[in-house]
């Protein structure tokens, strides 16, 4: 079973090697091979989640071999300085990759507005994928940075070619605001690798945790607070953290909208996972000190993102500064350190890469349409097009955290943690709920029930296929905010994890 | 010494400098003798097999013990077979390069020269790989330097490569001078130019005179030698140089060259220096006083080498600063001592892979730039769309000359990390000017990135690739993506032929 997640992280290369055998200017195969590019991955963490949801063990898939050796010290002990080539999976990882997968297909869907060069796109897009998958199973943090900078580079040009009028400004920002990001990380993971001699997270976990083990040389209860801060910091830039947001505001109004659905889906996650996955996990103790700072940005994220959506006028930042908002619930979570805002703030990751890569999906639709995101030159089009603003109303719905769909669940939790530990900070905070509500429904309503605009009334509405991706990603949402099992289970015993690591 | 000793020398040690003296011989008499009808460019290819039976030849005597002859004035020991390997196989792929080089006013003149003036230059750059002596040290120093001075201004009736050779014989003689002064000194503590005699009387001293005169000498002979490797303070050359010269003789310059450099370096200081006390109690070694100083440099090197290149316009300008800065990363690498477990590993691994990637990159550059007759980066501009070959052969390149992972050039980053972090303390400050000037490297790295994929062209000519390119870039990247995902396969032959160079 263990090559089962090999070909998880790698099927997109089917997919690439048949884009590579189409001619450029096959535009209708090249869209076709670019999706069907996309199945294999879906199949196969399908067939994961089967598994595990006949009762099967996880760990069973856990893959390792031998990789790379640095030094020649395998006279004292075969295993120092190696870095092996380790997946594995776990529920967290599980519901992550699942939601990667579903999304990149959806994204390849969405992906017929693509105007040129269909060929580059969907290669680049398919190594995104691989990228995505191998970030959430990888086992060690060589490995983990190496399908990071994997995701860096595809996104940069897929950013850089096929966004908008800005685009290969934005790609910059990205990429620099991500170098530093992964400068910071790469600094992190090697201080941790000359000193205990390996990556794997498991053997660290328990040497920074435990010790007793013998190092390379000292890792010193101060380094330790440095390299969680080191780690966390980079880990900010990627989700982001105010004040290091204005990169991925650009990239979300200037990128090709099926990228935008990846990056707000998946690739801003990456920050939370890392955070949860090496912070939490790696330095608990150290976590535990910093944690109230964490929820200090967490508000201040919330709230900024918050009043900054509210005086938007292009919908894209509305969003874009809504994503910035809702990832500060995550921090709001994780800086609680209860186990039921930690639950939140997982909960945050996965219910706003669904929620995000809807609305995405919408306003790429109505942009392609309209020609415009702008609010004020949208407007009435409930009458014109009902099927597209009802989803639009849909997904607004969910990311103002309606009960009964998944936004509610992971804020609720996150503040239910939050008003356990800092009471006064959630009060505080909570204020940024109703904006939510005010400044979504402002920009959503302006478009749909708005002053109706003559030059739209002939727009023709979605098509039943068109339905099919906004059906899919609202029914996950729904089905989470009604049976929130549905997400919690497999989450459980990840949570339990890092609940029993900060000892609570 | 009579005649007996003489024959009872190990001669075989020298076979592959024999055999590149016997080429270039060969190569003089036939640009004599044969009639003018006879193209010159042949001789390319003689010149070329002559690198690769010397290469033969060494791999025949890899596995022999260390051998020296002449009164120890030449050794044959694992560090020289290390660095000849790398010499050769970037001089072959140089003579790759030049056989098709063709400049604008044509070279039938001197073209016979341009081929074996590489081949005494390469003579040169072994014996310094290989010599225990100064004086012999020297001499290969001057065959190197003088051989590249004329092969920087070979094409006589071109301003720029005139300008270039006057430019590098001056600053080439200061920096001679300097390190001659500081031999001098050297020579006059110990009474020996014999490195092995030196370095036993050197580690025996304890006074404090002397030990501060070593400090002297040690710090000239550096800075002298840093003329060859281009860094800080004699890198003023490499940028005017790289731009003059034939574009051959650049990626000559930056490869060979600078390999040759960094094993004068290292033959001279770490043989002599190792052992040396830091003070007169014997508290510290040379080098642990000592390596702020080093590192001074190194981060000096790297600063201006990655942020003068951000405004540099001219390709081979650009490429001349990117050298400087790589120089600074190994300088890295030098001021840590690889953290005792990754010194020659290190050098050895990122010389090899720095060989692959700027060969590969200066490959496309002559290429394009003949096709083109520029040389700015605009040359480059939408190549992906005229060749998607080169473009994207040139992409890899530059993604490992900025330390992507999934390249060679990650790999080498990862092993200088590692030696800066395995000693305690750590150098933090100087992995992070590394860090952090590679992420300034990232965008004009990434700004050539963009010209090659994301601007349209406005040439619309398709380059011609010579065979003799083709193979040669598909050698490089092959080589570097090889060296990125299974770096062992060299740092494996590495340790399993060459051990940890005990025998230095």
């Amino acid at each position: 079973m263990t090559f089962l997640l090999s070909v998880l992280v790698f099927s997109p290369i089917l997919g690439i090697l048949l884009l590579l055998l189409t001619s450029k200017q096959h535009e209708s195969n090249l869209k076709m091979f670019g999706f069907i590019g996309t199945v294999p991955p879906l199949l196969v963490s399908l067939i994961l989640y089967q598994y595990y949801a006949s009762g099967a063990s996880l760990a069973d898939f856990t893959i390792k071999n031998n990789w790379i050796r640095f030094g020649n010290l395998s006279q004292y002990d075969a295993k120092l300085f190696t870095v092996d080539y380790e997946l594995a999976i776990d529920g967290f990882s599980l519901v992550l990759v699942l939601m990667t997968a579903l999304l990149t297909s959806l994204a390849a869907f969405a992906s017929h507005s693509i105007k040129k060069e269909w060929k580059g796109y969907f290669v680049l897009l398919l190594f995104l994928e691989i990228g995505m998958l191998g970030v959430f199973t990888a086992q060690n943090l060589v490995l983990f940075f190496l399908f990071f900078e994997l995701t860096l580079i595809s996104a940069f040009f897929l950013v850089g070619k096929w966004g908008f009028a800005e685009k290969e400004k934005a790609a910059y920002s990205f990429l620099l605001y991500n170098g530093i990001g992964s400068a910071i990380l790469l600094i992190v993971i090697m201080i941790l690798f000359a000193r205990a001699g390996t990556t794997n997270i498991q053997a660290l976990t328990h040497i920074i945790t435990i010790g007793g083990v013998p190092t390379i040389a000292p890792i010193s209860a101060t380094m330790k607070y440095a390299l969680l801060v080191g780690l966390v910091a980079a880990f900010a830039i990627k989700l982001p953290i105010f004040p290091m947001h204005r990169w991925m505001v650009m990239v979300h109004v200037e990128a090709p909208t099926p990228i935008v659905m990846l990056h707000a889906g998946v690739l801003l996650k990456i920050g939370a996972y890392g955070m949860i996955r090496f912070g939490m996990g790696i330095f608990p103790e150290q976590f535990k000190s910093v944690a109230i700072y964490l929820a200090v940005l967490g508000v201040i994220n919330f709230l900024y993102g918050a009043f900054m959506a509210f005086i938007q006028t292009d919908f894209k930042r509305v969003l874009a500064y809504s994503s910035i908002s809702h990832m500060g619930v995550v921090l709001i979570g994780l800086g609680s350190l209860q186990a039921a805002g930690v639950q939140g703030a997982v909960f945050q990751v996965v219910s706003h890469g669904l929620i995000a890569a809807l609305l995405f999906y919408l306003v790429g639709i109505i942009q392609e349409k309209t020609d415009t995101s702008l609010i004020s030159d949208l407007g009435g089009l409930a009458k014109t097009v009902p099927r597209l603003s009802g989803w639009l109303l849909a997904g607004s719905f969910a990311s103002l955290g309606l009960p009964g769909m998944s936004g509610f669940v992971s804020e609720f939790l996150a503040f239910l943690g939050l008003f356990k530990s800092e009471p006064w900070l959630a009060a505080i905070g909570s204020i940024g709920i109703v904006m939510t509500a005010v400044y979504m429904l402002r920009a959503v309503l302006d478009i749909t029930f708005g002053k109706e605009k003559e030059k739209y009334e002939h727009l023709t509405d979605l098509n039943w296929l068109q339905q099919i991706p906004a059906g899919i990603l609202l029914l996950l949402i729904v089905s989470i905010g009604v049976y929130p099992s549905l997400l919690g289970e497999p989450l459980q015993r990840t949570l339990d994890a890092i609940m029993i690591g900060i000892g609570r | 010494m009579d005649l007996q000793t003489m024959l009872n020398y190990h001669w075989e040690a020298m076979i592959p400098e024999f055999i590149i003296l016997g080429t270039t011989v060969l190569l003089t008499l036939l640009d004599l003798f044969w009639p003018p009808y006879i193209k010159r460019r042949r001789l390319a290819w003689i010149g070329l097999i002559g690198i690769l039976l010397s290469l033969l030849s060494l791999l025949a005597v890899l596995p022999i013990e260390v051998v020296s002859i002449l009164d120890d004035s030449f050794r044959l020991d694992s560090f020289a077979k290390a660095f000849k390997m790398l010499l050769l196989v970037g001089a072959a792929f140089v003579m790759l390069l030049a056989e098709s080089y063709e400049p604008k006013e044509g070279m039938k003149e001197q073209r016979g020269e341009f081929y074996y003036l590489f081949l005494t230059a390469l003579l040169g750059a072994m014996i310094m790989t290989s010599s225990g002596d100064l004086i012999t040290l020297f001499i290969g120093l001057e065959l190197l330097s003088i051989s590249s001075y004329i092969l920087a201004g070979i094409r006589k009736h071109h301003t720029a490569s005139n300008e270039a050779a006057m430019k590098y014989v001056i600053s080439g003689g200061i920096s001679t001078a300097i390190t001659l002064f500081g031999m001098s000194y050297l020579y006059g503590l110990t009474g020996s130019t014999n490195l092995k005699a030196m370095s036993i009387i050197m580690k025996e001293t304890v006074d404090t005179q002397f030990l501060y005169l070593f400090g002297l000498a040690f710090f000239m002979v550096l800075v002298g030698l840093s003329f060859k490797i281009a860094s800080a303070p004699f890198h003023m050359w490499a940028p005017d140089v790289y731009q003059g010269a034939p574009i051959p003789v650049t990626a000559f310059l930056s490869v060979v060259s600078k390999t040759a450099g960094f094993a004068i370096i290292l033959r001279i200081l770490l043989s002599l220096y190792r052992e040396v006390w830091g003070d007169a109690v014997g508290a510290f070694s040379f080098f642990e006083s000592n390596s702020i100083y080093i590192a001074f440099l190194a981060g000096i090197t790297m600063i201006i080498g990655n942020v003068v290149a951000l405004r540099q316009r001219n390709l081979k300008r650009l490429f001349a600063y990117s050298s400087i800065a790589h120089a600074g990363y190994l300088l890295v690498a030098f001021a840590t001592l690889g953290g005792q477990y990754f010194l020659f590993d290190t050098f050895w691994f990122y010389l090899l892979a720095y060989l692959f990637m700027n060969l590969g990159a200066f490959a496309v550059i002559q290429v394009v730039s003949g096709n083109t007759e520029q040389e700015g980066i605009d040359m480059l501009t939408g190549l992906y769309q005229r060749s998607p070959w080169l473009a994207v052969a040139m992409g890899i390149s530059i993604l490992s000359l900025a330390g992507i992972p999934g390249t060679a050039g990650f790999i080498a980053k990862v092993s200088i990390f590692l030696g800066a972090f395995a000693v305690d303390p750590g150098f933090y400050v100087l992995a992070a000017i590394m860090a952090g000037t590679t992420v300034i490297s990232y965008i004009y790295y990434f700004g050539i990135l963009v010209q090659l994929f994301l601007r349209s062209s406005i040439i619309q000519t398709k380059p011609k690739v010579p065979a003799g390119i083709n193979i040669l870039v598909a050698v490089c990247v092959l080589m570097t993506i090889l060296f990125g995902l299974a770096p062992n396969i060299a740092l494996d032959f590495f340790h399993q032929h060459f051990g940890d160079l005990l025998d230095f």
